[in-house]
């Protein structure tokens, strides 16, 4: 087990997807990450849980830089994140990030949702992108609802919509931001069982979730956060079966009945 | 009507059918009788007094001058020239107004959202003042205190010999169009034509093959370039007309009279305040979630905003803004306190004054207002039916 | 870092960087931000002090704050003539109105408001008292005490004598107190089955709402003398009240529609369910709920209206701006000063009416917008 009280010097390693190393963020005088150590490894699939105001969903949002971090580093396929505007976008490029509130753009089709970055970032041809396009919504099992608008779809197939757009950039990490959390209850299989079809062909995923079952399915590690701080990492059989910390043991008490 | 057996018959007085009857009857006898009585009291006031009852006086001889004009009107033309006189001018008034606050209330409307602080500051204050002191009041501001106490013709304050400014009015250079001017048009429009043919043809090659190209460049550029190439090549056939004192007064150039200055720049900078803050509501709508899921697909601020929050921003926009066009419009109407010959003074004022046909004049004046009113809300109202985001 | 990890100590919390919190941050954020915003910042701070300092010294160290006429204002040029504005205070105020009288002018003012503060105190009791007040007894009670009777001793006052800041206040107080009545009965007619009231409704509304005020008023001021017998003929006065109150009643009446159009249908359900009629319904369920709804959305109107009341000076009513022109147009006073001192006083005072009333007005939204998440 490792001491968290000692100073914690880490060599960057060039075969992780993300690396955090001694990051911390203030929004405005509020300490909200505290000392993050972070690698993740790539195909490897983590999950963040802990109770709201913890710090996760500003965690991962720092990773595609949605949020800035004043102290450490934050390295993304090898690549350093920085005020550099062009790096971020180089960055986001390759990190796909699916959101609580889906965000699909109302004024365009599902099929031109999926093409509009891969056409104006990726400069594909319309033919190529729209092509990629309907192979992901194939694979999120609503081809045929192309050509309808976002406001005409159920959130479970908006959800599963914003995870296409994302696939159809080809990135190489996912971050999930809480994805099931504004669904109705019988939607949240249907995006769950997208996500660990995800993960089965081996994309390195990041998921903020309070989907205990789904973290026992899918992950390799489960972070616990509280309070701007990892608590707790650990594999999940370990992790749910053999809770170490305190603040671990009361969270998972609270949320598994 | 057969009735379903089983059904009790309510009394006639309490059958909510025959109870609307009997309203929109006794509404309909109320309405009638109002009409009757004052169509009456008119009838009787008007032929007492002399007044015409019909649109005789439409072809009248007028018998006064308008000094700002844009059909050829004397003191000889009618009455029903002289209409068409101040619509043209309230027609012109509005046109300005339209094409000159849209930019200003857009450009005053972002700064209001600008994360510079002094910027949005100064915005806020200014639409603030815009929108609490009435138009009125800052129309004879402008025309009272500003520009009457500019100085006389004999000391007109002068911009480089081309423009001059005194109390008589703007003394603008005016534009004679000599031999081979028509290219500088020509060029214009085979300018504009040409933009539209390359951002067609950089549309398919962008679908075919994903390249950009720069079309909004470009397109300025040709608009630009090609007109003034013309100019060049055709000898430079624009001279303009420059004002010159003779005596006590500027001859020469083009005269916009201090009325005028005023309307239009007082409609301006008072519709410009409101425009701005419904650019602001519309673009602060657009949820935060558009503009992070953009940024995390990888997309540029420009390209974001053009793809993703002006779509949605303008939707929200459009029908407000298109009601505060129809607001400049009728505030020109203003016009009558500062003395600019729009519709309402010449027609509603003078007119009426002379003839004393008011329920004509005054039917037709508010006429023209209601009809400009409805088809423009016609308009917009199939505009907004064909582009609502589509919902279950 | 390796694949399991307990935390053994709390991490300390930390300051955050000095650019980060407190004033430098504040600065670095919303001043200079980027290479564009401190450009701009440089900028407006250097346009600021160029054009700023001499408007605030013509306002105050330059300006002429007392003075008998207008010699002392024509020798100071590049400063405001204040001393005109106090000597024609009560002008301004009260027109020509008689002095022995004006007590009637502020006993009508006062108790206006009042009742309006009493009708919109979200908390105040007994409305249904104030509304009765305000709507009934107020305006018989102002035209007793503005104009006069006989009956009860009050000296008549001659309309063309009123003027000033009081007659502004009453035309939009009279354009209120019987645009309301009349605009929540559009609005209902408005959404009425009846095809006749539907009909009569709409064309009301839009036609108000299509035309400018200023030909409302012209006709009000030449029709209205058409459609009477010569026997009523309507005071100078009257008329451009009645068209003000006529033209605030169609804005007013889209007001009230949106409020109802806001009302969840279950009120209406509710209501018809517990056996309330039509009347019933509306006066005890619907309307109030919607009325306190568009309470922000009325004061706007208000606002509008007063400001859109200076428009009565065009058909020659003497308004509060109109005292300010004529004011203004004292030939002992003349001067170059002089309009501009004029125009400021009036804008600052309508400035300061109207953006305090807007500022009641967001309050209120955000009070009822807080309260209806229920």
């Amino acid at each position: 087990m490792n001491d968290a009280s000692a100073p914690v010097v880490v060599t960057p390693d060039k075969s992780a997807a993300i690396e955090m190393i001694g990051v911390h963020k203030w929004f405005g005088a509020f300490h909200v990450l505290r000392n993050i150590n972070l690698a993740v490894a790539r195909r490897e699939r983590i999950v963040i849980c802990g109770p709201s105001g913890s710090g996760k969903s500003t965690l991962i949002r720092c990773v595609n830089r949605l949020e800035e971090h004043q102290r450490g580093k934050i390295i993304v396929d090898g690549m350093e994140l920085t005020n550099d505007i062009r790096r971020i976008d180089e960055a986001r490029r390759d990190i796909g990030m699916v959101f609580q509130s889906f965000n699909l753009f109302p004024h365009l089709t599902i099929l031109e949702n999926c093409t509009l970055a891969p056409i104006w970032v990726r400069r594909l041809p319309k033919a190529e992108a729209e092509e990629i396009a309907m192979r992901f919504l194939t694979r999120v099992k609503i081809p045929e609802q192309a050509n309808k608008y976002p406001g005409q779809l159920s959130g479970g197939q908006q959800q599963r919509v914003a995870i296409a757009r994302a696939l159809c950039m080809n990135p190489k990490i996912m971050l999930f931001d809480e994805p099931t959390s504004s669904l109705d209850p019988e939607m949240v299989k249907e995006v769950l069982d997208t996500m660990v079809g995800l993960a089965e062909d081996g994309m390195t995923m990041i998921v903020v979730t309070h989907e205990m079952g789904f973290a026992r399915q899918v992950a390799d590690r489960v972070v616990f956060m509280d309070n701007g701080e990892i608590v707790e990492i650990n594999a999940p059989a370990e992790f749910f079966g053999n809770p170490r910390h305190e603040r671990t043991k009361l969270f998972l008490s609270q949320i598994l009945r | 009507m057969a009735e379903p057996a089983g059904l009790t018959r309510t009394s006639l007085l309490n059958d909510p059918k025959m109870r609307g009857y009997a309203s929109q009857a006794l509404l309909v006898l109320v309405l009638l009788a109002l009409f009757l009585f004052a169509g009456r009291n008119a009838f009787v006031n008007m032929t007492a007094r002399g007044i015409p009852l019909g649109l005789g006086f439409w072809d009248q001889t007028a018998g006064f001058d308008i000094n700002q004009k844009l059909i050829p009107y004397t003191p000889q033309s009618t009455y029903g020239r002289a209409f068409w006189v101040g619509l043209w001018n309230t027609a012109l008034v509005g046109a300005l107004g339209i094409v000159l606050a849209t930019p200003l209330g857009f450009a005053v409307g972002i700064a209001r959202l600008s994360r510079n602080w002094i910027l949005a500051k100064a915005a806020m204050v200014y639409v603030e003042i815009m929108r609490n002191t009435p138009l009125l009041l800052q129309l004879l501001f402008w025309y009272n205190a500003v520009l009457k106490n500019l100085p006389s013709p004999r000391q007109s304050i002068s911009l480089g010999g081309f423009v001059f400014l005194n109390d008589r009015g703007l003394y603008l250079p005016n534009p004679q169009f000599g031999e081979g001017a028509q290219w500088i048009l020509v060029a214009l429009v085979l300018a504009v034509a040409a933009a539209f043919g390359f951002w067609y043809r950089a549309r398919q090659r962008q679908a075919m093959t994903g390249a950009q190209a720069p079309v909004a460049l470009v397109s300025l550029a040709l608009c630009l370039g090609a007109p003034a190439l013309a100019y060049i090549l055709a000898g430079r056939p624009i001279a303009f007309d420059l004002a010159r004192l003779t005596r006590f007064n500027l001859t020469g150039g083009l005269q916009l009279y201090p009325e005028f200055a005023a309307l239009v720049f007082g409609l301006v900078t008072y519709t410009a305040g409101f425009i701005a803050e419904i650019v602001r509501a519309g673009v602060l709508a657009v949820p935060k979630g558009q503009s992070e899921a953009a940024a995390a697909l990888g997309l540029s601020r420009r390209a974001t905003l053009r793809l993703v929050i002006v779509p949605q921003a303008m939707r929200l926009i459009t029908p407000p803004l298109t009601s505060q066009y129809l607001n400049i419009v009728k505030n020109s109407s203003l016009a009558v306190a500062i003395g600019y010959p729009d519709l309402v003074l010449i027609f509603a004022g003078t007119v009426l004054d002379q003839t004393h046909a008011a329920v004509q004049v005054m039917a037709i004046t508010m006429g023209v207002y209601l009809t400009i009113s409805l088809v423009v809300s016609l308009a917009l109202n199939l505009y907004g039916a064909r582009n609502a985001l589509q919902e279950r | 870092m390796t694949a399991a990890f307990v935390r053994a100590a709390p991490e300390p919390v930390l300051a955050a960087p000095l650019l980060q919190r407190g004033a430098l941050a504040w600065l670095r954020e919303n001043l200079f931000s980027s290479l564009w915003s401190t450009v701009l910042t440089i900028g407006l701070i250097a346009l600021s002090l160029w054009v700023l300092p001499p408007i605030i010294a013509w306002a105050t160290v330059d300006a002429v704050w007392s003075a008998p006429d207008g010699a002392l204002c024509r020798a100071q040029q590049d400063g405001a003539c204040w001393a005109l504005i106090g000597w024609k205070f009560d002008y301004l105020r009260y027109g020509s109105y008689p002095m022995d009288e004006r007590w009637r002018v502020d006993a009508t003012e006062i108790v206006g408001a009042i009742l309006i503060a009493w009708l919109l105190w979200p908390r105040a009791p007994r409305r249904l008292i104030g509304i009765a007040l305000f709507f009934v007894a107020y305006p018989i009670l102002a035209f007793v005490l503005l104009h006069g009777s006989t009956a009860l001793g009050l000296p008549i006052v001659d309309t063309a004598l009123w003027g000033g800041v009081f007659v502004s206040l009453l035309t939009a107080l009279v354009g209120i107190v019987f645009s309301l009545p009349l605009g929540v009965l559009l609005a209902l007619g408005r959404r009425s089955r009846l095809p006749v009231v539907r009909t009569a409704s709409v064309i009301y509304i839009e036609v108000m709402r299509g035309v400018p005020f200023i030909t409302v008023l012209f006709m009000a001021n030449n029709m209205l003398p058409l459609f009477l017998p010569e026997a009523w003929a309507p005071d100078r006065l009257l008329r451009p009240l009645v068209g003000t109150a006529l033209f605030a009643a169609a804005y007013l009446a889209e007001e009230v529609r949106g409020g109802l159009q806001l009302m969840p249908k279950g009120q209406f359900e509710g209501a018809m369910a517990l056996g309330l009629n039509y009347r019933r319904m509306m006066a005890l369920v619907i309307l109030p709920q919607a009325l306190t709804m568009v309470i922000p959305g009325i004061v706007n109107n208000f606002i509008g209206l007063f400001k859109d009341t200076t428009l009565i000076s065009i058909v020659g009513t003497l308004d509060f701006l109109e005292t300010v022109q004529n004011a203004a147009k004292d030939p002992i006073w003349a001067g170059p000063t002089i309009a501009a001192t004029g125009y400021a006083f009036a804008a600052m005072f309508y400035f300061l009416f109207c953006f305090g009333m807007s500022r009641y007005s967001i309050a209120m939204e955000r009070r009822l917008a807080a309260g209806r998440r229920l």
